[in-house]
């Protein structure tokens, strides 16, 4: 166990040097790319806002539920099959058919090739189930379905969550899925969340629809609140244009009445419907709904062709800029909802790293002294390898450029504690062997050799703990269990390579010393 | 060599009550959970103005009808925790609270931490949380059933249980918060207790071999002495640098590591006094050593 080849010995060396330059790189600029990295502070460390979302799927299910009725109506007209009493319950469609007939719909629901049911061969399921309840045929997303119908609405989602945060201009701002319905922001430097939370919160749904009197409108017609006042108005659901057929959308300082308004620009499609409306609605009041609730209603006076035009409604210019930036954006497929926030000023974060440098620093040194004292020459090689082991460490750490959170410093700090563990072990067996061996060389061979399981198992069942915090564990408690499984393997590195070679070299110098240790 | 064999039955009882004691305050006290695992909403607010202070704090936010507020000093004079239920999950809670002290305090404070966590959210955190404990704790159990004979496992397990239940125990008695670092804690004392007992264990196994005539009641005496001076260095310096995380390393970092200190105590004790009691109780001998010797 004491005897080391040179090229093993060259091998530490430039390992050991390898890494200490890598976790310098934090203090130091290399122009190498190599070793110009730097491990990540969480955002605990460096302040900033954490925003899980989670994506109200409810109104898209209802809305594709909705629109399935026409579509299955219609589907069914062509083959001559007449749907009744179709309705909407509990995200389940029911409808009847004649007796004659219920063959044909069940074999069209389950026929692979349907283009009103698609097939995911993938998974071997349809996107609907049916069933026949006997007094009627029940509709509804199988498994796999609302899955397609939920990832669907998540990718489009964080499409939009990225070009809204974007659009505020945070440096570096981390968005990704959580699950199949969340997504997770991660926004660093940003110590007041308020205006990106408000913007995030925002479906953004954006309609130019009439006001009517008239209550047998074709397409239905409901009351809606104003955004700025407790009237109501009574708008109809025929939609002239939505938030899609917008190209661009400004805040501008209209001049005639100062106010501050939102320009926008439409699309071609938009445009044109945009002007049909406005001829023929001469006199009318034009809605323009957001979210459910009316921005303003202004009475059309022109006839608008340009596919440009304006929306007033008391505006602040930071309302303006936040609306304009919405519609610039689009809309979310479905409503987010923040359900975990966690924010942290920058100069608690800045506390925080001093508070865990100054207990690393002072822990650090009541291991040193403590070991000196105990162990002597030996604990001196044992705080050399500790300051190594510390150096390697952290160069792990900047080589994979991890996150290091304040429960990650606590980490460092703990192995620091624990490190000398296997070294105290081996000492200990060392002076045990001793007792009875008067050579010193085998004395420390028998004392590396027979330590070895007792230093494994209890490395391995830390070890143990520190994976499954890594994988249940979220956020600061993830860099915790990071710092302190990568201290196991660097601790057992400078232990077994290090501290050994250390201890080789001054065993084989004083072979004959009485009392080495 | 110290006698510890003398005092097995003593501390056996001993560690029986304080499990007892724990089962009971964890049954009929419960645990105090943070936001993390209980929902609501946490602020960390600093004064620059000696008239914010908890009491003209706590009148403030009661007025704010947000449930149950907690207001406490925070480390320092200047600094304030602020938690609350948050029951309805009000949505821009953060502005309206800021809002309302604005009025009274005018631009004296600042919120240095917000931590607002939903109760869908909250009740996924307390579950993993629980998975994560039991998950360790069931890994342990196969390490130390490969590597041992089943009675160094049970003793190695109960020493486990005896660790966590007593911390936990402990934090229910003087309601300590539980949040997601005291999980992290209880996790590292379940590997650190295991790595205390299996160093003990793996000397009793080593000496087993090595003398047949002595009885297991001296020899895991003799195998703890051996193994005395390596248990108390590590215990010592782990706990030193626990010691520098709890008093220097701020006020975030304190229940994890008055968690841990707590944790490497008992499973210090646990190791000699529980994990060696039960190989006693069992009556291992140098045969349960070598059968397993002849099967591999």
């Amino acid at each position: 166990m004491l005897y080391f080849s040179k090229l093993r010995i060259l091998f530490i060396t430039i390992f050991s040097v390898l890494f200490i330059l890598i976790a310098s790189s934090n203090l130091f600029k290399f122009d190498d790319s190599f070793f110009d990295k730097k491990i990540n502070l969480g955002l605990d460390l460096q302040g900033g806002s954490y925003l899980l979302l989670e994506i109200d799927n409810e109104p898209v299910i209802e809305q594709k539920l909705q629109n399935l009725t026409t579509t299955i109506r219609n589907y069914f007209r062509e083959k001559n099959i007449k749907i009744n009493n179709i309705k909407i319950e509990n995200q389940n469609i029911f409808f009847n058919v004649i007796d004659n007939d219920k063959q044909v719909v069940l074999d069209v629901f389950q026929d692979e090739n349907s283009d009103l049911n698609p097939y995911y061969p993938r998974f071997k399921s349809h996107q609907l189930e049916i069933e026949d309840t006997g007094l009627n045929f029940k509709v509804n997303f199988s498994k796999q379905g609302l899955i397609k119908l939920k990832t669907s609405s998540q990718d489009q989602a964080i499409e939009i969550v990225r070009r809204r945060v974007d659009e505020v201009g945070t440096n570096e701002p981390n968005i990704l899925k959580r699950g199949n319905n969340r997504i997770l922001v991660e926004l660093p430097g940003l110590d007041d969340p308020m205006r990106i939370k408000s913007l995030l919160g925002k479906t953004a749904n954006l309609t130019f629809r009439f006001v009517t009197n008239d209550e047998n409108d074709r397409f239905g017609v409901e009351n809606l609140k104003f955004e700025n006042s407790l009237e109501e108005a009574k708008v109809s659901k025929r939609i002239v244009i939505s938030g899609e057929n917008l190209l661009d959308a400004q805040p501008k300082m209209d001049t005639q009445n100062n106010q501050t308004i939102v320009s926008f620009t439409l699309d071609r499609v938009g445009a044109k419907r945009f002007g049909k409306a406005t001829s023929t609605g001469i006199g009318k009041q034009l809605a323009i709904v957001l979210d459910g609730k009316i921005i303003s209603a202004p009475v059309v006076k022109d006839t608008i062709a340009s596919g440009s035009g304006q929306i007033s409604g008391g505006f602040t210019f930071q309302s303006a800029t936040d609306l304009a930036l919405l519609l610039r954006s689009g809309a979310l497929p479905a409503p987010l909802e923040i359900i975990e926030e966690r924010t942290v000023g920058p100069d608690l974060g800045q506390d925080s790293i001093n508070a865990g440098m100054i207990a690393l620093a002072i822990g650090f040194m009541l291991v040193i002294i403590f070991m000196f004292v105990k162990y002597k020459f030996f604990g001196l090689i044992t705080n050399v390898t500790l300051i190594i082991n510390l150096f390697i460490l952290l160069g792990v750490l900047t080589l994979f450029e991890a996150t290091l959170t304040l429960p990650g410093i606590a980490g460092i700090i703990l192995t620091v504690g624990m490190a000398v563990d296997a070294n105290v072990l081996i000492f200990e067996r060392i002076k045990e062997e001793l007792k009875d061996e008067t050579n010193n060389i085998l004395a420390f061979d028998g004392g590396y050799t027979k330590s070895r399981t007792a230093i494994l198992d209890a490395n391995i069942t830390t070890l143990l703990a520190a994976i499954i915090l890594f994988f249940m564990g979220s956020g600061p408690v993830k860099g915790f269990a990071v710092t302190l499984g990568v201290g196991i393997f660097t601790t057992l590195f400078s232990v077994y390579f290090i501290a050994r070679l250390f201890t080789s070299i001054y065993v084989a110098r004083n072979k004959d010393k009485e009392k080495l240790i | 060599m110290i006698a510890f064999n003398k005092y097995y039955n003593h501390f056996n009882l001993l560690s029986s009550i304080l499990i007892v004691v724990s089962l009971l305050l964890l049954i009929f006290k419960g645990l105090n959970f943070g936001i993390d695992f209980k929902g609501g909403t946490l602020i960390e607010l600093r004064a620059s103005d000696s008239k914010i202070n908890v009491s003209s704090l706590r009148d403030r936010f009661n007025q704010m009808d947000l449930g149950d507020v907690s207001v406490k000093k925070f480390g320092n004079d200047t600094d304030f925790l602020v938690k609350f239920e948050n029951k309805d999950n009000k949505k821009n809670i953060i502005e309206e609270i800021k809002a309302n002290l604005d009025k009274s305090f005018g631009n004296n404070y600042d919120f240095r931490r917000v931590e607002n966590v939903g109760p869908k959210v909250s009740a996924e955190l307390l579950k993993s949380g629980v998975i994560a404990i039991s998950l360790s704790l069931a890994l342990m159990l196969i390490y130390i059933w490969i590597r041992f004979e089943w009675q160094f496992s049970l003793g190695a397990i109960l020493a486990l249980f005896h660790d966590v239940i007593v911390t936990l125990g402990v934090f229910s008695l003087f309601s300590l918060e539980i949040n997601l670092s005291i999980i992290a804690a209880v996790l590292t004392i379940v590997g650190y207790s295991m790595n205390d007992t299996v160093v003990i264990f793996d000397r009793v196994r080593e000496n087993l071999r090595k003398y047949s005539d002595i009885k297991i009641f001296e020899l895991t005496n003799i195998s703890i002495n051996e193994t005395l001076s390596r248990t108390i260095i590590t215990s010592a310096t782990t706990l030193l640098a626990l010691l520098a995380i709890y008093l220097f390393g701020g006020e975030i970092l304190k229940g994890f590591s008055l968690a841990m200190i707590l944790g490497v105590i008992f499973g210090t004790y646990s190791s000699i006094y529980i994990a060696n009691t039960v190989l006693v109780r069992l009556r291992v001998s140098q045969k349960t050593v070598l059968r397993e010797d002849d099967q591999k």
